[in-house]
């Protein structure tokens, strides 16, 4: 008998009904994932048979039968037993997730005290083991901190020991890594599954994360507008995805097989949750479509003898293979209105000849000993104590018409370097040059003709845009400032509307207000203003990490096309590996303020010199291929307040020894593009 | 010589007055085309208990604007004067409204006496007689004559006939409505068939919504709109009946009763409205521009421009409200005092005090909102569109007015409406300390300072205090709804 | 001479804790220097330079009696015959003479000291003021507490019923208690209580146990005047905590409604709401103007009134500059408050 059974769970809000007839199984000691983009109804689900649903939501139909107990008609102290009992939850935001004012013990000790009845002593030697199951150092002072003095993976790690305070059966992970770096998703999912198959414990992992999916699950169960539209055993789903869906959320990953080529895309977005459905809810951006797909809804239909979708199309060999070997140029899936045929030529991949001939032609962009050091004031005169040095001495160029990508995870300078670089943060010291200008130390007015030269795009589509400008203001903004509008309201006009075409956007979207759209819309209005006064240099401050995968491809889409028709030069900041490796030509590695490694995206991704760089690579998650237990990168990224002497990275490096504690270690080339920063690199 | 019978005479109050009133307007109607706004309006339109609200201040509005229309009327030439002498014009300045209540406003009694009644209502030495009795009021239900046992069926027949004015009154106006906006009514609810007895109301629901056509397509927001413009009908006629009623009494009686000099008291709470709106709204048109720029300023540039506002609004706020308002009240008082010829009429100096008073408390209390604003400002700051401005050299004026005043106007709306019913409820305190208006004029504050002993009277006189508050009260809870919605419906937190 | 405590070191070690606070509260207390030199130059720019002593005497003394000599009595009676702010006629060792003898001086300045001056009754206010924060502080201490221990019941009341009609109501009623101006709930409690119950005098003071009687009315009417702000304000405060994703999570835990209520959500709200109340408690010695004027007690609130009907500048000035000394304590108290309430927060 299985652990958890839903059947045919609906849940309502008003006249919305964002989870429509959901219904799965989860058997002992097995992780079942929920797979999806954001508004599928994924996290909805989970609430609902917690019954711990926002106001104004309620389940309106459906059943939910954990061990043999129907949920839904508990009454709610009986249920109370079940939460964080029977079931665990932990959830996406740990640093929201934990009460800020009560110590870690005593949040622990709450769910001791419920479900164990322990208190006092033996409660405080329990979240000691607790504390320790999940990796946490030093878990005996860890009881009498605030969450606020511990990180964010560090918190998770509490979230977690909590939620397995009561000894649960079942736990609900909702997006538990969502919000944390790479190298920390990698040591808490670990966590996870370690204590997952000590326990036999049951999993609801709910992600949006193909790659988190891949390592963690035993079945996958897909959700779209508020159905599962599919299930299959792992191994099974990701080599034979079938619902139209599924193949394309694969096909849309970025890949650096698929350089140079057009992602696939899933052109517009998930319908909101009030959209009254007929046929099948995919339809709208299905490109297999038939007509008997808009007439009724697909019934599930069993595609093996473990895999069954809502979809009344037969698999046809040539979609598997988009998933697959995901080798097809899947242009008619792009919604970009002028999609182009497969590309070819150019390799991306700079070869020893492009460099050298890279060489000859002075860069576009040069960075030379960039700082930014923001000043730590304490005390009665408030004097400076210290610096934060958000960017300690980096130093890179850029071709015209390339894309160098910096990569590193949160709080290692990325984001200011860029900022410094357009001088929207003043550097404390080195030089930029743009076209040979040098950009530091002008006056604002002197700064203005090359503000032209040089745009930013940001990560947030929802606060980069004003939301009470209309969106032809918006993109004529920055013209009218530069004194490129060309004078006549008409020509400026036509402009915009010759600016939204090139974004896919069309023309008389410019008297609309950004409210009116989408993330992706968004960006792409955000591109089209940074366009406006035709810059050879964009900064992207990670454009799509706010994005749905499939909206993520159209943005990817989008930008490789305008490098290749403006020879537009990016500086792609990033901390998706994936993102990097299908788009960059150099990559550039950040690790506290400093750069650590860089060369051709082949000789960085496929050669790692420094040790931070292949623990970077080694946390990426793969989708395909065999599952690679690695060791880990242990602690964290220590604060920029307080560097670690010598290298950076000595504390948390496998390798290091003395030499590495006291002596800052000089680049190392290892060809002509490939250097790396690291003192074991010399012999 | 073509010469009006009266001077219009326009107060610096009745000036700003309008000017504000025809700006919110305007504001008003600038913001309905603003569509990320216009859903926060339609919203406070569909909601019930924010349209009655509006109706009741818009009543109120109503009445001030006609205490605002003021003029001097020609003092008529004494017999043996020649006609082409020079005019002479009233020492007293009158408003419109004042014509209009001047049944109330001409017949004064002697002292107190109750409301609707027909004696005063202390004993007093009776005319002709040694004897003390109730002494029958000069006006007060003076039409009855003798016959002093019909006075309740005169009562009832003038409430009801009042009445029956009042509903005629109002069935008149929906139809005006029916018939003026027709067009846009059918343009805005094509499929409605009204029920025959519904279908006055329907059509003046129409009417309102055509009023407040917003765009907004949505069925459910429409069908509540419908109920709100129903309440709001409602509430309009239940004013109608009210204002019908209180005329028909008013015709022959004092309808609240009078005061101890004999004042009519429903007359004196009338005339405190627009002392009570000028305070509310002319305070903060003081403190607004200051709070919005120095707010501003602070958040956006920080630095040494931060410290000193910064400064300048602790030092401020540091002062307790009350004394730093008393400190400069007192201090305006002897300046006015000193300069009795500033003012040619007693009118004119009574309207100096309280645009002095506004001017005061728009200087003490710009401070919160400006702190409001800073904070907010430091956040919209580092928000990524501004990035985006900077990074095209968009000049900080340009920024600040651009891309932060227009995100901060919520906040700036809310701040209004919310600082209304607080500024009406400490002008009646401050006049009651003392430090409010000039004693001359009429206001709430002084209505209740000079009637504070009343309770303590045996037998108590409890009218005008009654009055008094009563009349506050609704204002200022209408004021109070009406907030909390626009509250909801332009705080981005509950606005969803 | 605190360069120790500057230079301390950022670790968690609990000696160097109480070290930044320090620094902190004398960096404050210096930053309020300038704050009431500025209230000084403010009081001062509204009593003596937007009106001259002239100008006041003429008004005190009536039109009929002024003439050059009474003026220049009234002003030598009040030390205002000095110059302004430059005594360009005195005599003094250094120059200080020239800053010393002015009113400025005399009357602004010497506040600092603690130095008020006598009232127009000739009464030093100094003391009065002594004699009268008593009675005050027996009116607004219990006031306060009581208000706000009833206003965050309330608010919890509605917090725990949110949703419902009884919530719904329940905001209504506190819209319309905050809609009813403060001298009704006076008048009005005096009235009924008073005159008609015969529950309590309506008026008067007296000292020691006796007192009590005198002050269970004001109390009362001072906590239900306040109430419905208040709680409406708590319950806007407790409805944003209960969305906060940590109260999800302590509902996961399996923990009750109450115990989600009470160990979460209070916890939380109780900082702002606390660091908002705490800035209020010093200036509760300034006493109530309007209860302490009509219950007929002798406390500062009333002495203040009394001051400004009587145009008592003196006793005006001097209670300005105590109640934003005061206000500048508030604001300390606030600082330090969140520190204690709030683990996330350490000054700096």
């Amino acid at each position: 008998m299985s652990l958890l059974r839903v059947s045919n769970l609906v849940i309502d809000i008003g006249v919305a009904c964002p989870v429509d007839g959901v219904s799965f199984s989860i058997e002992a000691g097995e992780c079942f994932a929920l797979l999806g983009e954001s508004g599928c109804g994924k996290s909805m689900t989970a609430l609902g048979l917690m019954r711990l649903l926002p106001p104004g939501a309620r389940v309106s139909q459906g059943q939910v039968e954990f061990a043999g107990t129907q949920l839904l008609a508990l009454p709610e102290n009986r249920m109370r037993q079940v939460r964080g009992g029977g079931i665990g939850m932990i959830f996406q935001e740990p640093a929201t997730s934990l009460n800020p004012v009560m110590r870690i013990g005593h949040q622990i000790g709450e769910a001791l005290a419920l479900h164990e009845q322990l208190q006092g002593v033996a409660a405080r030697a329990r979240a000691v083991e607790l504390l320790m199951q999940v990796g946490i150092p030093d878990p005996v002072r860890r009881l009498d901190e605030f969450p606020f003095q511990l990180s964010g993976g560090m918190k998770q790690r509490v979230m977690i020991a909590m939620a397995l305070a009561g000894r649960p059966r079942l736990l609900i992970a909702d997006e538990p890594t969502t919000a944390l770096d790479v190298t920390i998703q990698a040591q808490v999912l670990d966590v996870l599954d370690a204590l997952r198959r000590k326990q036999g414990m049951a999993v609801l992992l709910i992600s949006h994360d193909l790659g988190v999916v891949a390592r963690m699950a035993d079945r996958v169960g897909v959700m779209y507008a508020g159905q599962l539209v599919e299930e299959a055993p792992r191994a099974r789903f990701f080599a034979h995805p079938a619902h139209p869906y599924s193949v394309r959320l694969f096909s849309a990953l970025p890949d650096p097989a698929r350089r140079g080529a057009n992602l696939a895309t899933i052109p517009g977005n998930v319908p909101p949750a009030e959209t009254h459905h007929v046929g099948c809810r995919f339809v709208e951006r299905c490109p297999e479509a038939l007509a008997q797909c808009r007439e009724a809804a697909p019934a599930w239909r069993a595609v093996n003898a473990d895999q069954r979708m809502r979809c009344v199309l037969e698999r046809s060999p040539g979609i598997e293979k988009v998933g697959t070997s995901r080798g097809l140029p899947a242009g008619r899936a792009d919604d970009a209105p002028r999609s182009f045929e497969s590309f070819s030529g150019q390799s991306p991949s700079g070869t020893a000849a492009e460099g050298d001939h890279d060489t000859m032609v002075p860069p576009l962009l040069s960075v030379n000993d960039l700082r930014v050091h923001f000043p730590i004031r304490r005390g009665l005169l408030q004097r400076t104590v210290g610096h934060v040095r958000a960017v300690d001495g980096i130093s890179l160029q850029l071709q015209a018409g390339r894309t160098l990508a910096l990569v590193g995870e949160s709080g290692c300078g990325k984001t200011t370097a860029g900022k410094a670089i357009l001088q929207l943060v003043s550097p404390t010291s080195g030089q930029v040059h743009l076209k040979g200008q040098l950009l530091v130390g002008l006056s604002t007015s002197e700064l203005r003709p090359l503000r032209a030269q040089m745009q930013m795009i940001f990560q947030d589509p929802f606060a980069s845009l004003n939301p009470r400008m209309r969106v032809g203001d918006i993109i004529t903004e920055g013209m009218r400032t530069l004194g490129l509008a060309a004078g006549r309201e008409k020509k400026s006009a036509e402009r915009v509307a010759e600016l939204l075409g090139r974004v896919g956007l069309a023309a008389e979207m410019a008297s609309r207000y950004p409210h009116e759209f989408s993330g992706g819309q968004r960006q792409r209005i955000a591109i089209a203003r940074a366009l406006a006064v035709n810059p050879s240099l964009l900064v992207c401050d990670e454009p799509t990490s706010a994005l749905d995968v499939s909206v993520q491809a159209q943005i990817l889409n989008l930008l490789a096309q305008l490098q290749r028709e403006q020879q537009l030069a990016f500086l792609f900041i990033t901390h998706n590996i994936a993102v990097v490796d299908y788009l960059a030509h150099e990559v550039a590695v950040m690790y506290l303020g400093r750069i650590v490694e860089r060369g051709t995206t082949d000789e960085v991704l496929r050669n790692p010199q420094h040790p931070y760089t292949q623990a970077l690579l080694a946390a990426v998650l793969p989708v395909h291929g065999p599952l690679v237990v690695m060791t880990r990168l242990t602690g964290e990224m220590p604060s920029a307040a307080k560097p670690p002497q010598g290298c950076h990275f000595h504390p948390r490096c496998p390798h290091a020894d003395a030499a590495c504690r006291t002596t800052d270690p000089a680049e190392v080339m290892i060809s002509a593009t490939h250097g790396a920063c690291c003192l074991k690199l010399k012999d | 010589m073509m010469s009006l019978p009266f001077q219009v005479v326009v107060l610096w109050s009745d000036a700003l007055f309008f000017g504000l009133v025809t700006a919110v307007v305007m504001l008003g109607m600038w913001a309905r085309r603003q569509a990320p706004l216009r859903h926060s309006w339609a919203r406070v339109a569909s909601d019930k208990v924010a349209m009655v609200s509006a109706t009741v201040l818009a009543a109120f509005l109503f009445v001030g604007v006609l205490d605002s229309l003021h003029y001097r009327a020609r003092l008529d030439a004494a017999p043996g004067q020649a006609v082409a002498q020079k005019i002479n014009y009233a020492v007293e300045v009158n408003s419109l409204l004042d014509v209009l209540l001047a049944p109330l406003r001409l017949h004064p009694e002697k002292t107190y006496s109750a409301p609707l009644a027909t004696h005063l209502f202390s004993k007093e030495p009776l005319p002709g007689s040694i004897e003390r009795g109730f002494p029958r009021l000069t006006w007060g239900g003076a039409h009855l004559g003798y016959a002093l046992e019909h006075r309740t069926i005169d009562i009832v027949q003038r409430s009801a006939l009042g009445a029956a004015g009042g509903l005629l009154l109002w069935l008149g106006l929906m139809s005006v409505m029916r018939l003026r906006f027709k067009r846009q009514g059918q343009a805005i609810e094509s499929a409605q068939k009204p029920g025959a007895g519904e279908a006055t109301m329907s059509q003046g629901g129409r009417a309102i919504n055509a009023l407040l056509a917003v765009a907004d397509g949505d069925a459910a927001r429409k069908s509540s709109r419908r109920v709100a413009s129903h309440a709001t009908l409602l509430t309009l006629l239940v004013l109608f009946l009210i204002m019908g009623v209180t005329m028909a009494l008013g015709s022959g009686y004092h309808v609240l009763g009078t005061d101890k000099v004999g004042q009519d008291v429903l007359y004196l709470s009338l005339k405190s409205i627009r002392t009570g709106l000028l305070i509310g709204t002319l305070t903060t048109l003081v403190m607004l521009p200051v709070a919005v720029l120095l707010g501003i300023l602070a958040g956006y540039l920080g630095g040494w421009v931060d410290d000193v506002i910064q400064y300048a609004y602790t030092t401020l706020n540091s002062i307790p409200g009350v004394l730093l308002i008393a400190a400069a009240v007192l201090m305006m008082q002897v300046v006015i005092d000193t300069h009795p010829d500033w003012f040619v009429t007693s009118a004119e100096r009574a309207d100096a005090r309280l645009l002095a008073l506004c001017l005061i408390l728009g200087m003490t209390s710009w401070t919160g909102l400006a702190r409001l604003l800073r904070g907010e400002t430091l956040k919209l700051r580092e928000l990524e569109f501004v990035q985006a401005a900077r990074a095209f050299g968009v000049s900080h004026f340009a920024i600040m007015q651009r891309h932060i005043l227009p995100n901060l106007m919520h906040i700036v709306l809310i701040a209004l409406v919310m600082d209304f019913s607080g500024l009406v409820l400490a002008e009646a305190v401050l006049s009651y300390v003392g430090v409010g208006v000039d004693p001359a004029t009429i206001s709430f504050g002084t209505m209740i300072n000079a009637a504070r002993m009343e309770l303590a009277r045996d037998p108590m006189v409890w009218w005008s205090l009654a009055a008094a508050f009563t009349f506050m009260f609704i204002l200022v809870l209408a004021a109070n709804l009406l907030t909390d919605a626009v509250r909801d419906a332009f705080d981005p937190r509950t606005a969803a | 001479m605190c360069s120790t405590t500057a230079n301390a070191s950022p670790s968690w070690g609990g000696s160097v804790y109480f070290a930044p606070m320090l620094a902190y509260i004398i960096r404050r207390l210096l930053y309020a220097v300038p704050i009431l030199l500025g209230v000084n130059l403010i009081t001062f720019v509204l009593f003596f330079v937007v009106n001259s002593p002239d100008d006041m005497a003429r008004m005190q003394l009536g039109i009929k009696r002024v003439t050059p000599e009474a003026i220049q009595k009234w002003k030598a009676e009040r030390g205002y015959d000095q110059p302004l702010i430059w005594n360009a006629t005195a005599a003094g060792s250094a120059g200080m003479a020239h800053l010393t003898e002015t009113v400025f001086f005399n009357k602004s300045m010497r506040m600092f000291a603690g130095d008020f001056g006598r009232a127009d009754d000739g009464r030093d206010i100094a003391s009065e003021i002594k004699h009268r924060a008593g009675p005050s502080l027996a009116i607004a201490v219990p006031t306060f507490i009581l208000g706000l221990g009833v206003a965050i019941a309330f608010a919890l009341l509605l917090v725990f019923f949110r949703a419902t009609r009884a919530d719904f109501f329940g905001v209504v009623l506190c819209v319309a208690m905050m809609s009813v101006s403060g001298l009704f709930y006076i008048i009005g409690g005096q009235w009924l209580v008073a005159k008609v119950w015969h529950w309590v005098p309506i008026s008067g003071y007296a000292t020691g146990f006796t007192a009590a009687k005198f002050l269970v009315l004001p109390v009362f009417i001072g906590v239900i005047a306040g109430l419905g702000a208040s709680a409406r304000w708590y319950r806007t405060i407790f409805l944003e905590e209960i969305t906060r994703d940590y109260v999800r999570t302590a509902r996961a835990k399996g923990a009750s409604e109450a115990a989600v209520l009470f160990r979460h959500v209070l916890r939380n709200a109780m900082i702002p709401i606390l660091t908002g109340v705490v800035a209020v408690i010093p200036t509760l010695f300034m006493g109530s103007l309007l209860t302490e004027s009509f219950f007929g007690i002798p406390g500062l609130g009333s002495y203040t009134i009394e001051a400004i009907n009587a145009q008592d500048f003196a006793v005006v000035r001097a209670m300005v500059f105590i109640g934003s000394v005061l206000y500048i304590l508030g604001l300390l108290a606030t600082d330090i408050s969140y520190t204690l309430a709030d683990p996330r927060v350490s000054l700096k």
